[in-house]
């Protein structure tokens, strides 16, 4: 059932590479029942709707790392935007059009000398405005419990060996403040159209588990 | 949980179910209601105990959580959630059909 999608290629896995996790048509658990029972409760006396709940599927489905990245290459090519997206992250993500919500969005810069790198050691908070859903990772025991102990470590899993004249500081996110990394801006992109470096900017790098792909 | 020993970071990750989905569209729906803040949910989570954090998947303790706290707020009460769990789980036996699709 959930492998018999004609555009996938690999059994098993999503068109983003991740495996699927069980399936709607595999047995009912206790705690998708209470999701079903909760919803209907709440649609029954009216304090929302079906559609809404699915207004507000379809507008996370809708953000993806993407949205982060036209911020970030905005930045790289416009002197002006950065200072604006340093001084204040959420207005300067409006002006781009994006709905950051009403919680506070810090942008951090990556230069030659710091890195940043940020965290939710409490549960799972995350620039999901301009995001989308955090990875797992993300929300992993481990990601939350040793980023503060060993971030080099950690970025070290990642793939991410830092220099250790390198300033490493770690943001703890919160619920009301959210924290995005603004990476340096790879060498030999100067004058790139934004679309261009935007193609450049991942998820990790917004993360600071990762840094921009080179130019090709 | 800052702070402590644990094991590699795991990368592997999955794409949402659809359950899960609404699990996170009830947490943005019912705080902008207003019947609970992120605190309200997070005293929730904390009050699981450590177990929950072994043996419940993420949108396991958040459902949770919005349920204590509609409970909490008198959206609803805790037999009227009972009676509405039976009915759903007397429905059908997964979730697709259990949740009318």
């Amino acid at each position: 059932m959930p492998h018999d999608h004609p555009e996938h290629h690999h059994e098993g896995m999503s068109p983003s590479g991740h495996p699927y996790r069980a399936d709607d048509d595999t047995a009912l658990s206790y705690w998708q029942a209470m999701e079903i029972a909760v919803r209907e409760l709440l649609i029954e006396k009216g304090e929302t709707s079906a559609e809404a709940v699915q207004r507000q599927i379809d507008a996370m489905d809708s953000r993806s790392p993407a949205n982060g990245a036209a911020v970030i290459a905005r930045a790289w090519a416009d002197p002006a935007f950065k200072a604006r997206l340093l001084d204040n992250a959420g207005d300067a993500s409006r002006e781009m059009g994006f709905d950051i919500g009403p919680m506070h969005l810090i942008a951090v810069e990556n230069t030659p000398a710091v890195h940043n790198v940020i965290v939710c050691t409490l549960c799972s908070c995350y620039p999901r405005n301009l995001l989308g859903l955090p990875p797992d990772w993300y929300k992993s025991r481990a990601y939350r419990s040793r980023t503060v102990r060993e971030p080099r470590a950690v970025l070290s899993e990642f793939g991410l060996d830092l220099p250790d004249d390198v300033t490493l500081r770690v943001h703890d996110s919160t619920a009301d403040m959210r924290y995005i990394v603004l990476p340096a801006q790879p060498p030999g992109t100067d004058g790139w159209p934004e679309d261009r470096l935007a193609a450049l900017v991942t998820r990790d790098s917004m993360i600071g588990t990762g840094l921009p792909k080179a130019p090709a | 949980m800052g702070g402590q020993d644990a094991g590699p970071v795991p990368q592997a990750g999955h794409d949402f179910a659809l359950w899960e989905k609404r699990v996170d569209a009830l947490m943005i729906l019912g705080s902008q209601a207003g019947h609970f803040t992120v605190d309200g949910l997070r005293r929730a989570l904390e009050d699981m105990g450590e177990d929950a954090f072994e043996t419940m998947t993420y949108y396991e303790r958040w459902i949770a959580a919005i349920n204590q706290n509609l409970i909490e707020a008198g959206v609803y009460s805790i037999e009227e959630l009972g009676r509405k769990m039976e009915e759903v789980q007397a429905r059908a036996t997964t979730y697709g059909e259990a949740a009318g699709g």
